[in-house]
């Protein structure tokens, strides 16, 4: 089985990020970049089925600026077979993100796409079901179990109740949730051999996709900050305070 | 215009989360709901949606293939209609966040997640990184596709309306996705995101039987649970407790975080609350910066003097 794993260059989780005084994006100068967190996950969750017997060939993809490279670079540190990064100027939508991927997906033939649910910089949470619409395959979102089963995959998934359990046929979209694994750190080793793996780099003009985006931003603005409050002395101060100065019980 | 919600249609009921997605829908213009289910519940979903006032018509589809919300048979659905409206929209849980991007894709929209605040027909507000910033968009689709943030907009009422009720035929749709099994956690509390006050307990709980001890004070309070990552993580107690950047965002009246830090991403979906209690033995925690009333301690002493002095 060969899997597809998308990944994102985002901001380290980390950082508290600011917004810039101009109004116009987030403060990104000498701000530590990571892989999106979900992302690293599914990375794990791909090489875990590749450990199983199960997965033979890893392929990871990301979308963006050319320090994506190094992103990807971790990726294959972690253990994936191959890289290819799709160059473009800003990291676009995820409609657009979705259709590159569907190209790459119709060359690279994976019978699975591991994605994170979503990447901690727009929060979107919509690549992969984009994507699995665009290429008519079952999804199986926000996973925390994912078994190979028959000529098919059961995963479990995080709803708002509890979890449920779905079976999919291959091929399929997974996004993976906080709890589906913990991402191995990449050893010294691994990271010198990823140095020589096989590293592609394409033109996201050349696949022919539009990349205008379908959302102008207008403002960003930092939320409104809360007043700081007050520390209480006791646990009767605490009570008293509820009841008559906030009056919430 | 007129904006189609698609509900979540619990056991028969409709939950507060969507008649938060009615409330905002109801600012763009005429609002027709979407309710789907298996043919058991079906019946009693449209009448509990039939009673929601304000709303135009209420549409229906059962069948077993809309018995578990799957995103497949939901999506297509959603497509098949979309010609008949300007937006659609759905609140932003787990059935709607799986749903509605799919759908925007076949209709080749972007989806404008967890929208805020609505200013017109096309400009919406939504959280960015983990809700350090807004962003104020506007979408050049003809059509636009949006999930509602619902601790962002009042609820509308359960009951005084009488829409009529019409029954839709969904279009063929070959699911490749099939549903296997539900564990879902049973509580009599209230719902985290129906809430007026949630007792959240952290990593400061240091096990599943720690954190017990904000049973006794959400029972007093008529309170729901919540918990961070970690102590879901650490198995403390199940995943739907957990609140932040990737778990409920909720914004109750009163919000008492126990041997939580305040990390970024809990604080990302807790801070709207309109009053923050923190207990922490740490007093340099990040979680008292957010907080109206900080109490510093240990927890172990300090919740079952409260509960106690609750009286
Ligand atoms: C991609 C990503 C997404 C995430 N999403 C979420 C999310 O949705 N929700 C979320 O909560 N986290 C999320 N996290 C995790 C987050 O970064 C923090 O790790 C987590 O919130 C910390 O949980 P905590 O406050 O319980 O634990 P800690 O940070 O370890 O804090 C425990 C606190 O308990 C206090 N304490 C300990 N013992 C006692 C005692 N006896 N009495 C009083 N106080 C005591 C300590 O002083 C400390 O402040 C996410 C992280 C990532 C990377």
């Amino acid at each position: 089985m060969k899997i597809l794993v998308p990944i994102k260059r985002v901001i380290d989780y980390n950082v508290k990020v600011r917004v810039r005084r101009d109004g116009g994006g987030v403060e990104t100068a000498g701000v530590k970049m990571s892989m999106n967190p979900f992302d690293e996950i599914a990375v794990e969750e791909a090489l875990r089925l590749r450990e199983k017997g199960i997965a033979s060939d890893i392929v990871v993809v990301s979308i963006g600026v050319p320090q994506a490279a190094d992103t990807l670079r971790t990726a294959l540190a972690m253990g994936a077979d191959r890289a290819i990064l799709v160059q473009s100027e800003e990291s676009p939508e995820p409609l657009a993100v979705a259709k590159i991927l569907k190209i790459l997906v119709e060359r690279e033939n994976p019978d699975l796409v591991i994605l994170g649910k979503q990447a901690i910089d727009d929060d979107m949470n919509a690549t992969g079901q984009m994507l699995a619409g665009l290429l008519d395959w079952p999804q199986a979102t926000f996973a925390s179990r994912v078994e190979k089963t028959g000529d098919g995959l059961t995963v479990s998934r995080e709803v708002d109740g509890g979890s449920e359990t779905l079976s999919l046929t291959l091929p399929a979209i997974v996004t993976a949730d906080l709890r589906l694994n913990e991402p191995r750190y990449a050893s010294l080793p691994n990271i010198m051999k990823a140095k020589k793996k096989p590293l592609e780099t394409l033109s996201a003009a050349d696949l022919g996709i539009d990349l205008t985006r379908r959302l102008t931003t207008l403002s960003i603005a930092e939320p409104p900050t809360r007043k700081a409050g007050i520390k209480v002395g006791s646990v009767a101060e605490l009570v008293e305070k509820l009841r008559n100065e906030a009056k919430v019980i | 215009m007129t904006a189609l919600v698609l509900l979540d249609a619990e056991d028969g009921a409709i939950p507060q989360t969507s008649r938060s997605a009615i409330a905002a829908a109801a600012r763009l213009g005429d609002v027709d709901v979407l309710v789907t289910g298996g043919p058991e519940t079906i019946e009693a979903a449209a009448a509990s949606a039939a009673k929601i006032p304000g709303i135009r018509k209420v549409r229906t589809v059962s069948g077993e293939d809309f018995a578990h919300a799957l995103a497949e048979p939901l999506a297509a659905l959603l497509v098949a209609l979309a010609p008949e409206y300007d937006h659609i929209v759905a609140a932003a849980t787990a059935i709607g966040k799986n749903a509605l991007p799919r759908a925007a894709a076949l209709l080749d929209v972007q989806v404008i997640p967890d929208v805020m605040e609505i200013r017109d027909a096309e400009t919406f507000v939504r959280p960015i990184f983990a809700g350090n910033a807004l962003v104020t968009l506007r979408s050049s689709d003809a059509k636009k596709l949006l999930t509602i943030r619902t601790a962002s907009f009042d609820p509308v009422p359960a009951e005084g309306g009488t829409a009529p009720i019409e029954t839709v035929t969904p279009p063929a749709c070959r699911s490749k996705s099939h549903f296997v099994s539900a564990e879902h956690s049973s509580t009599e509390r209230p719902q985290l995101e129906a809430a007026r006050i949630i007792v959240s307990g952290g990593r400061g709980l240091q096990s599943a039987e720690g954190f017990k001890i904000l049973e006794p004070l959400a029972d007093k309070l008529g309170a729901a649970i919540g918990a961070s990552r970690v102590a879901v993580d650490s198995g403390f107690v199940p995943n739907d407790y957990q609140v932040g950047q990737t778990g409920k965002i909720v914004a109750p009246d009163l919000y008492i975080a126990c041997g939580i830090s305040g990390a970024i991403q809990h604080l990302a979906g807790m801070k709207d609350s309109k009053v923050i209690v923190a207990i922490n033995k740490d007093e340099e925690a990040p979680i008292f910066q957010v907080a109206d009333y900080g109490l510093v301690g240990d927890l172990f002493q300090i919740v079952p003097a409260l509960t106690e002095a609750l009286g």
